[in-house]
């Protein structure tokens, strides 16, 4: 069976070889190994990247330690696997990581084709403008004739043209290889335009020469959720991976953080009693034990607060929540009970 | 009436004077006609338009003390002029190490002291047994610089002493920065030469079955360029392993990197060899010598003398290609200067990251070039052709 499967790997370069074989054998395979493998991106400022000491940060990379500590109950045991933009998904088919945090928009062809499972949306992303100040220009609508400075072989470039082309404008592209060098012609006034994921717009604004001179425009052009995934074939695998992160979530909808949890033990909250697992059964549901939840939640935080340490106003990446909000404060975060 | 006869040379007479001196030296070498005038004026233009705000950047304007980005701007968040040096003083560290943890760092340093122990005795004359001793410290060094890397005591995860014992694994991915470098351009260099030689010699072989092999690997390695090797190696390789089999991908580099410049080394000492006369393959084989007696005593010392400017090229070009391993997600020297460019805490500074990395290429490249003009003099007979 293991030649039919090299074959058939060979035969469609990417196939699906996972197969029956790894059903629900991630979590044993995980548990004898004694650690996460996470492929995260190489480094994307906020989401995933090492400081000068070799640590991981970012909110990318607490999804990874969040699974960890539901797991062993020790959000350190992960191994980060750094990606690249054309490796990640053969990565992942291979079974070199067992989950990818990194970025990924969910689109219907990498959750059949590719034969992946998207588990949530952990940031809704979209592609957003920035133009000097000197431009007075106040929407994307005025932006006909414009120099847009953007990356190659990206969706973004695929958007820009879109979007153009839906409202009439015409336009012209400087197009570059990394973000380094769109951000530096945009800088050095080649073009007039710069556009990019809005998670990495404010990002880049702080790395101008002189940011004030520059303002981000309010449109979206496109819908890029980010998310978590996994293989198809191991449906508990992904069951862990998806209540991991809406362990996050619900902690936040319900006050449960980091610091106050050992508190929330006592709470005659019936909810937050089934999350932090004094009532029901939920860990051994998935095949956990019943900490799991308050050992996420203790060890990583909750949704917020992993928000705010590394892609949130306050930190350099300075995103304010926006669509990103919980349901109950007009966001789109949302995640279904544990009950 | 006399005559005078002048029994002793006259005094020279002096050179003109502009013919002498800096004078003479300026007409002589930059304005000895109008095109040459023209070119010296551009070239001098040319440098002052580049040097002067270079330095002004890198030097007067630049930023040296302080600790975090906000030393390198002015209170509304714009940057200041000069560059902004407190951001590599910040990262050096990840620049050297990459990934490696931090509490262990000091065993890449014990490995860097042990490579200059071992091979500095190779430097003095007249050593004892010099050949003998250079080929064990060749062999010995990679085995202590494993150990050293990766250390000996392995511990499952999680286990207690996992995250604190000083000679605790260290798994291949967590390699990086500058010492991630070295350690893929000596590997290349140091296995690629021998195995050069052997297919050069296989290429030039009468036995068939060896001289094919040696062209299809030959000319295959060559016929694909490196990055497709890397990625290959990385991105494809898995895909046809049977499930869970997954080895190194380290390894996995070091190998191509190996194989593809022992290809290009190949042709390189092919080259050396032909450039040999007949006349000393004759010599060796009328003295009786054997075919590796006549290669390791007559022919291959003379060839490898012709071709050490070909050879140290093709490391110079090897040291630099390791930076192609960043695609396949490992973390090298400008892998790591990328890292210090993403961190949150100091984004926007990426120009000096990238000038240091020019700088550090720089060193290296050009010592290995002075070494290559070092050994060249070294080993000049006398009978080389000039």
């Amino acid at each position: 069976m293991k030649k039919i499967s090299v074959i058939a790997a060979g035969a469609a370069l990417i196939a699906f070889v996972a197969g029956e074989a790894q059903a629900q054998a991630t979590l044993d395979a995980v548990k004898k190994r004694g650690q996460v493998i996470c492929g995260v991106s190489q480094s994307l400022p906020g989401f995933a990247n090492p400081d000068a000491q070799g640590n991981w940060a970012g909110f990318d990379v607490d999804m990874c330690r969040a699974v960890a500590a539901a797991v062993f109950g020790d959000a350190k045991r992960v191994k980060f696997v750094p990606t690249t933009a054309k490796e990640r998904f053969t990565a992942l088919q291979s079974g070199e990581v067992d989950f990818l945090a990194r970025n990924t928009t969910w689109t219907m062809s990498r959750d059949t084709q590719l034969g992946f499972d998207f588990v949530g949306i952990n940031f809704y992303d979209g592609q957003g403008f920035m133009v000097t100040k000197k431009l007075g220009v106040k929407s994307a609508l005025e932006l006909k004739g414009a120099t847009v400075c953007t990356q190659t072989g990206t969706t973004t470039e695929q958007n820009l043209a879109d979007f153009f082309r839906a409202n009439k404008m015409e336009y012209k592209v400087v197009a570059f290889e990394k973000n380094d060098e769109v951000l530096a012609a945009y800088d050095s006034g080649r073009c007039d335009v710069f556009t990019t994921d809005r998670s990495g717009l404010a990002a880049d604004r702080t790395k101008l020469k002189n940011p004030n001179d520059h303002v981000i425009l309010p449109e979206v052009i496109s819908k890029e959720p980010l998310g978590p995934l996994v293989r198809h074939g191991d449906n508990n695998w992904g069951d862990i991976v998806r209540w991991a992160f809406f362990v996050m979530l619900n902690a936040e909808e319900l006050g449960v953080d980091s610091k106050n949890v050992d508190e929330m033990k006592k709470s005659a909250n019936p909810e937050i009693k089934r999350m932090l697992g004094i009532e029901g059964d939920f860990g051994k549901m998935v095949g956990l034990d019943n900490n799991w939840a308050y050992n996420v939640i203790k060890l990583v935080g909750n949704y917020a607060e992993s928000y705010d340490r590394n892609v949130g106003p306050n930190t350099p990446i300075a995103l304010s929540r926006g669509v990103n909000a919980l349901w109950t404060k007009g966001g789109l975060q949302y995640a279904p009970p544990i009950r | 009436m006399t005559t005078a006869v002048e029994t002793s040379q006259k005094a020279e007479i002096p050179p003109p004077a502009s013919t002498v001196g800096w004078v003479g030296w300026l007409r002589e070498n930059l304005f000895s006609s109008w095109q040459s005038t023209v070119l010296t004026l551009l070239a001098i233009w040319i440098i002052y338009l580049v040097i002067p705000p270079f330095i002004q950047w890198a030097f007067i304007d630049a930023i040296w003390t302080g600790n975090e980005a906000q030393d390198c701007k002015l209170p509304d968040g714009s940057r200041k002029d000069g560059a902004c040096w407190i951001y590599i003083k910040a990262w050096i560290g990840g620049y050297m190490y990459g990934l490696y943890p931090y509490d262990l760092r000091w065993r890449i340093d014990l490995a860097a002291i042990a490579a200059v122990l071992m091979f500095a005795p190779l430097s003095i004359k007249n050593l004892p047994y010099k050949n003998v001793y250079g080929v064990a410290v060749v062999l010995l060094y990679p085995i202590v610089a494993y150990f050293m890397f990766y250390g000996f005591v392995d511990f499952p995860p999680g286990a207690p002493g996992s995250a604190t014992h000083p000679w605790r694994t260290v798994q291949t991915d967590k390699w990086g920065g500058l010492a991630l470098t070295l350690l893929i351009a000596s590997v290349g260099i140091i296995a690629a030469l021998p195995l050069g030689i052997l297919l050069a010699l296989g290429r030039r072989s009468s036995m068939p079955i060896v001289s094919t092999f040696s062209v299809v690997f030959i000319e295959l390695w060559r016929g694909v360029p490196l990055i497709t090797v890397l990625f290959m190696s990385s991105v494809m390789l898995p895909l046809f392993l049977p499930e869970g089999v997954n080895f190194d991908k380290l390894l996995r580099a070091l190998i191509g990197v190996t194989m593809f410049s022992a290809a290009y080394m190949a042709e390189v000492v092919r080259g050396g060899l032909a450039a040999i006369p007949k006349g000393q393959y004759e010599g060796a084989m009328a003295l009786g010598l054997s075919y590796p007696k006549m290669m390791t005593f007559i022919i291959l010392p003379q060839a490898l003398r012709y071709a050490i400017p070909n050879i140290v090229s093709n490391f110079i070009g090897l040291f630099k290609d390791t930076t192609l391993v960043a695609i396949i997600g490992m973390f090298d020297l400008l892998g790591a200067i990328q890292l210090g460019n993403a961190d949150p805490k100091w984004l926007g500074f990426s120009i000096e990251g990238y000038a240091f990395a020019a700088l550090l290429y720089f060193v290296f490249c050009f010592s290995m070039s002075r070494y290559s003009q070092h050994l060249e003099r070294k080993l000049h007979t006398g009978h080389k052709k000039r």
